[in-house]
């Protein structure tokens, strides 16, 4: 992970889009994360389906009214040592993610492979997509494998962000890089905060999450050295950027 | 986490480097958190962002090894951990799970007619689901093998015949284990593989770890990937290694104690009079499990082993690195290793470690030995040597699978130590294991419902594998226990988790 020394906080006209993710059908795992500055509404829609998110487009807090980048719907919350085998089972990793119905399909099985303790799934049988937009989990998100399934399942689910005490180093990497999913930390162990079905908001800029059903709020991680490489639009734009490698 | 299961620790200590302290604590989460702390503290006072720490203090040049290797790499007389620089990689490899990703991503971005920078520099290794009529699976190969043949690749180890994988001259196996017996692995490069356990190669003294598909299809055509240079923690382990200990003993003893987020973002050291007695397989061992405990890398320094073995494979010239006497770890840990005693890892994780003395009332359904850590050629010698001692029969399905032809041949031909000519294959047979199976990751990661041995029951099995998370091996109600091949070889005997010692003392 991690890209520039020069970590401030996140640039202040990062906002994130998903235009392009939301159109996956005919895209590959999609590293071209997009971040026009000052865009208005930069909601990572989550209006695939439940009523419950359309209800919670409607927060009760003013902020998420605001030009900021955000994120907002329902969270579903995990443990510490969530692992690549429980975030997408070795079984299907002959999906191959540039496939788009092989997209689709990966990510109808995110998080299949939590335990039986998680009564709720993430995504319900005979779903493609997975009503949480927001995953909340504790420590060392995304162990194991370097799997680029993982953060790619939970992109093509529909998640839009996973936000985690911490992260193995390979599972952020990876987010970064394809732009799936927007890997981001939290100070405090939000996953005992939460519950699977809250409806919250992550503001980026004021690296902020709030529990709307709790009435309370959190204080995120500035993504840090990330930043430059997510602005660019992951690790291609910001090469060609940079002179790297040929504009095409 | 873990370190509390384990009484006694008194073996144990850790130095802090005091000119470190800032980065120096017990958690890595934590010592992440100040990483980056350090830096959010200087948004905070905005006066002091400008400065570069070097220009406050005398220039340090002394490196640890990882951090000289990527220095050379990346054309730099000096680098400091925290340091995002683009790095010329000497080795990309990949295989069949994540080739076609990478493959794709490089078409996309660089062009269809697009060529990889270097034909002999890109080595491709089918491994993880080839023995299986998934048709997925299949094709997967065949992307490979379409791409390897367009490109002109020079290292494909190819299987085209699935039914007998002695007919396909070229077909290695696990990619760890081919990539060091085809002499890929060099001291002093830098060898990066779409596969978390391309740790394993740092036991040559290479800078060597897991990278994702996009990072790959960029490696592919650009030769060269930003990568930060990780602080190292420093592992010293002295004392003769008793002879019911493996490598394995080691890396369990410590991940249980740092965690498995213990090394998150930092390469691995490993040094001292019993890491330099270790054969090239066992270091291996160590080096593989590093990502189990969230490492970037771990190192071994190269010395007449690793020259030995590399004797014949390669014809590259390499150039070793070592660590500066006055190199800065942000963290040192000793062991006595002539005081520990055989480990396990009990479910469903790989920092849950126990005694296995402990855990010899844990009924088990099946043995497994296989996988890039602990399927390789000495670790079927342990296994055997164990079942030769005893002279009795296993209790519980045994699970034997080589992890490369090249260690499935060792195993039917060398002569076990002390078994008056035996070889491997007679002594497991003698002991009423499965017959060894066709080299692959096999069902390490559970893979198609149809591959061999996996566990397709929620049962309990004692494994020389690296990962005991939930599902790993297959069911999700499974329970591992990731043990060395001594321990998973007496626990076969018994049909419980046993201690080696019962056997081999
Ligand atoms: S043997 Fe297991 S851990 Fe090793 S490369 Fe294969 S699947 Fe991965």
């Amino acid at each position: 992970m991690a890209f520039s020394s020069s970590i401030t906080t996140i640039p202040q006209t990062l906002n994130f889009t998903s235009s392009n993710k939301l159109s996956l059908s005919s895209s590959t795992t999609s590293f071209h994360l997009s971040f026009p500055s000052f865009q208005s509404n930069s909601f990572k829609t989550i209006t695939t389906t439940s009523p419950h998110i359309t209800r919670a487009h409607a927060p009760p807090s003013p902020v998420t009214t605001t030009a900021a980048s955000s994120f907002h719907g329902l969270c579903y919350v995990v443990g510490d040592n969530i692992d690549t085998d429980q975030i997408i089972p070795a079984e299907h990793l002959t999906l191959v993610p540039s496939n788009p119905d092989e997209y689709q399909k990966l990510g109808s099985f995110a998080l299949i492979g939590l335990p039986d303790s998680y009564s709720v799934r993430f995504v319900e049988s005979g779903e493609t997509k997975t009503k949480y937009s927001i995953i909340i989990g504790g420590a060392n998100f995304g162990c194991g494998s370097s799997r680029e399934h993982a953060p790619v399942a939970l992109g093509a689910s529909g998640a839009a962000a996973v936000v985690a005490e911490s992260y193995a180093r390979i599972f952020f990497r990876n987010s970064v890089a394809t732009g799936e999913v927007y890997p981001l930390e939290s100070e405090t162990r939000l996953c005992e905060e939460c519950r699977t079905g809250d409806v919250v908001t992550v503001e980026l800029e004021e690296n902020r999450l709030i529990n709307h059903t709790t009435g309370k709020e959190y204080q995120l991680k500035p993504i840090g050295d990330a930043g430059p490489v997510i602005e660019a639009g992951g690790i291609f734009a910001y090469a060609r950027k940079t002179g790297m490698i040929p504009t095409r | 986490m873990a370190s509390s299961l384990v009484p006694s620790t008194s073996f144990f200590h850790t130095k802090k480097d005091l000119s470190l302290s800032a980065f120096s604590s017990p958690s890595s989460q934590r010592c992440h958190k100040h990483a980056s702390k350090r830096i959010t503290c200087s948004v905070a006072a905005p006066q002091q962002t400008q400065r570069q720490p070097s220009s406050t203090g005398s220039v340090k040049t002394a490196m640890t090894m990882t951090e000289k290797i990527m220095a050379k790499a990346s054309e730099k007389g000096h680098v400091t951990p925290g340091d995002n620089i683009w790095v010329d990689v000497d080795v990309l490899m990949t295989h069949d799970v994540c080739g076609p990703g990478s493959i794709g991503i490089f078409k996309k971005e660089f062009g269809q007619d697009a060529k990889v920078w270097d034909r002999e520099k890109v080595v491709i290794i089918p491994d993880h689901y080839i023995f299986t009529s998934d048709e997925r699976a299949n094709r997967n190969v065949d992307i490979l093998r379409d791409f390897c043949h367009e490109q002109d690749i020079k290292y494909f180890y190819d299987i085209k015949d699935l039914s007998n994988f002695k007919v396909n001259p070229d077909y290695k196996g696990v990619c760890h284990i081919a990539l060091a017996q085809e002499g890929h692995c060099r001291p002093g490069e830098v060898l990066l593989g779409t596969d978390s356990h391309t740790c394993t190669a740092g036991a040559f003294g290479q800078f060597a770890t897991g990278i994702g598909n996009t990072d790959a299809g960029f490696v592919l055509g650009a030769g060269k990937l930003l990568l930060k240079v990780p602080p190292t923690l420093r592992f010293v382990m002295d004392g003769e290694m008793p002879n019911y200990l493996l490598a394995k003993d080691l890396i369990l003893q410590i991940i249980g104690e740092i965690s498995v987020a213990g090394a998150t973002y930092k390469s691995m050291e490993f040094v001292g009079s019993t890491v330099e007695s270790l054969n090239m397989e066992e270091r291996m061992t160590l080096c593989n499990m590093v990502v189990e405990a969230g490492g970037k890398n771990g190192v071994i320094p190269p010395d007449s082993i690793t020259y030995k073995y590399l004797e014949g494979k390669t014809s590259v010239p390499y150039e070793p690195v070592y660590s500066d006497q006055q190199a800065r770890f942000l963290s040192e840990y000793r062991f006595d290793v002539s005081k520990l005693e055989p480990l396990v890892a009990k479910p469903h994780s790989p920092d849950n470690r126990a005694l296995a003395r402990e855990c010899k009332d844990v009924k088990i359904n099946r043995v497994y030995i296989g996988s890039c850590t602990g399927g390789k050629t000495e670790d079927f010698m342990a296994a055997a040597k164990v079942f030769l001692a005893s002279g009795k029969k296993v209790k519980v399905p045994t699970f034997l699978v080589p992890a490369t032809q090249k260690v499935w041949m060792d195993v039917y031909s060398l002569p076990v130590p002390g078994s008056g000519g035996k070889t491997c294959s007679q002594i497991f047979e003698e002991a009423g294991c499965d017959t060894p199976a066709s080299p692959s990751c096999g069902a390490c990661l559970g893979g198609p419902k149809d591959t061999y041995a996996r566990m397709n029951e929620p049962q309990v099995c004692v494994s020389t594998t690296n990962r005991n998370f939930p599902g790993r091996m297959g069911h999700r109600e499974g329970e591992i226990y990731l043990a060395s091949p001594y321990t998973a070889a007496a626990s076969a005997l018994t049909g419980y988790v046993t201690d080696p010692r019962e056997f081999l003392q």
